[in-house]
């Protein structure tokens, strides 16, 4: 591989990794509370409205139903409001973290109803309100979950990333469309994957490390 | 303790001052089905009331009542003089910290140490972090576990977690301790080393425990007074000796029935309306059960009776006996003999059938 291709590599990386890093952080923040809101507006939940959580269920599934080239392509006049353009890297992010904080909003309420319900009746018998319960029961007991759903939802938006060339992104899955598939540079197309192999692992290491220092203190020991 | 307090100590009484709890026809359906049919109950300060009765009786939903975690669809119930049943959640909140609660599974937090899970409670009163750490030491001291304050729950045993469950229930200095079948998760042992420490608290601090549970040697163990409850009413209610000397209602009987001695399976079996002998039950109370009751039997023995089955137990330090006896049934003048005895003496003889 030339040196123009290792700096377009190089490039890519980055380009990749803030896709990625920038969309799963927004997804998180915005996941979250929707998670706890679809978990509190269950049926015997803590702020129980069956209607608010119908319909908050029913948005997550029609953004989830859609697909990510459509929604990228759907969305453009939105970028184009949040960011000034519907072109480059950090337009992608709109697009990417839209479709992520459903997703991750899906993981994080499966952790969350998992947390022991006899946990919340001993905080509400102390005297705890919704924040208390919230603060102190359902997130720190949820992390586990929280962090591993977390985990996958970066891995998905590397995968994803890779379409976002198509509104002229770059990133890695760019990389390998425009020269490793349309150009015949199997070389390039190798260290692409190689790249992509290396980033996912590691963040799924990562992850599984953080996962693993959560649950040790929980484990049944 | 001289006589002004004493007269205060009336008055108090007299105006229901002491009584931590009340409830007065309290009533609560889920769809179809009654939970709670009208219960009115009292709980006077420092005492530990036991609240027996089968799965499905309606106990979980009363104790869960007394801290608002359950609402009543009708009916008072009072704590302290306040009266709490149309209160809406953020003003139960802090009436909830008067009241500790534990649980059969304890329901510690997973992801916070010991002391932290003691402190809960005082963190959610907002007192500061130094003050609720050392509380919570203290606390962990009282329960025996000051060496487990930097652990974690999962670290712990059954009893241990329990212990840790009391001491998080006693942190904001509670008024009163709800106990919902706190030891049914445990072993025999460890259920009478966690009785032990709850009745120990009950007395160093006079603090009043309400109970509920399925097993009448939880109620035997550490109760003063036991209320039965079946199909969400409270079918019998009284001292824990005069229930289980003398019960009334057949579902007391039945849930005395792994507690108190009972006819031999052979005897049972056989038991009908005629037969050679009479088959009669005495239960004592008292001293009389452990002297003068037994020269009585044997001048009952001495005409052809036997003892077939009985025993002789101590509850809140009295004696309570049961006998199953049989006796030929020609000799019913005897039987009555004994009977009028028995009478005098506060005890109970009943004639179960012939064999």
């Amino acid at each position: 591989m030339s040196d123009i291709m290792i700096e377009l590599l190089i490039g890519a990386i980055w380009e990749t990794l803030l896709m990625t890093v920038a969309s799963g952080l927004i997804s998180l923040l915005a996941g979250l509370p929707l998670g706890l809101a679809l978990v509190a507006t269950a049926k015997g939940g803590l702020a129980e409205n069956l209607w608010v959580n119908r319909l908050l269920g029913a948005v997550i599934n029609a953004f989830r139903s859609v697909p990510f080239i459509i929604l990228l392509v759907a969305l453009i006049p939105v970028t184009r409001f949040i960011v000034g353009t519907a072109l480059g890297t950090w337009a992608a992010i709109v697009p990417l973290a839209i479709a992520a904080t459903p997703y991750y909003a899906r993981i994080a309420e499966v952790s969350l109803r998992e947390v022991d319900k006899g946990l919340i009746e001993a905080v509400r018998a102390m005297g705890g309100n919704r924040w208390t319960i919230i603060s102190e029961v359902l997130i720190p007991e949820a992390l586990p979950g929280i962090v591993a759903g977390f985990t996958v939802t970066l891995v998905t938006l590397i995968g994803a990333s890779a379409m976002a060339g198509a509104i002229g992104a770059g990133g890695l899955g760019d990389l390998a469309i425009r020269y490793g598939y349309q150009r015949f540079e199997t070389g390039v197309m190798i260290a692409v994957v190689i790249v992509l192999i290396i980033l996912v692992c590691g963040i799924q290491w990562i992850g599984d490390r953080l996962v693993a220092q959560l649950e040790r203190r929980q484990a049944h020991g | 303790m001289n006589s002004h307090s004493a007269v205060d100590i009336t008055q108090s009484q007299a105006l229901g001052l002491d009584e931590v709890v009340r409830l007065a026809d309290v009533r609560r359906r889920f769809n179809q089905t009654v939970a709670l049919d009208g219960i009115s109950l009292t709980v006077r300060k420092g005492e530990i009331l036991g609240i027996i009765g089968r799965s499905g009786a309606g106990k979980s939903t009363l104790i869960r009542c007394l801290n608002g975690l359950e609402r009543p669809d009708s009916g008072e119930i009072i704590i302290e003089g306040t009266r709490i049943d149309h209160l809406a959640e953020r003003q139960l909140q802090p009436l909830r910290r008067r009241i500790g609660m534990i649980f059969q599974h304890f329901n510690l937090l997973s992801s916070k140490t010991v002391e932290a899970n003691v402190a809960l409670p005082l963190k959610i009163e907002g007192s500061p972090k130094a003050e609720r750490l050392a509380r919570a030491r203290e606390l962990l001291d009282l329960v025996g576990l000051s060496d487990k304050a930097k652990a974690y729950p999962a670290q712990l045993s059954g009893g241990q977690k329990q212990r840790v469950g009391i001491a998080r229930a006693l942190a904001a200095r509670p008024a009163l301790l709800l106990s919902d079948e706190a030891t049914s998760a445990l072993d025999p042992e460890t259920t009478r080393s966690i009785l032990a420490l709850l009745k120990e608290i009950n007395r160093k601090l006079g603090l009043t425990i309400v109970l509920i549970t399925h097993e009448m040697d939880v109620v035997r163990t550490i109760a003063d007074r036991v209320a039965v409850i079946n199909a969400g009413q409270i079918v019998e209610e009284g001292d824990v000796r005069s229930v289980f000397a003398a019960p009334r209602q057949e579902i007391t009987k039945s849930l005395l029935s792994g507690n108190r001695p009972h006819l031999p399976e052979h005897l049972q079996s056989r038991l009908g309306s005629s037969g050679n002998s009479i088959v009669a039950s005495i239960d004592l109370l008292g001293p009389y059960g452990q002297q003068q009751f037994f020269a009585d039997l044997s001048e009952t023995l001495a005409h052809g009776g036997s003892l077939v089955q009985g025993a002789l137990d101590h509850i809140q330090g009295e004696p309570v006996a049961r006998f199953f006896i049989t006796i030929p049934a020609e000799q019913q003048a005897v039987v009555e003999r004994l009977r009028a005895k028995l009478d005098a003496a506060g005890a109970h003889l009943e004639v179960l059938g012939h064999v």
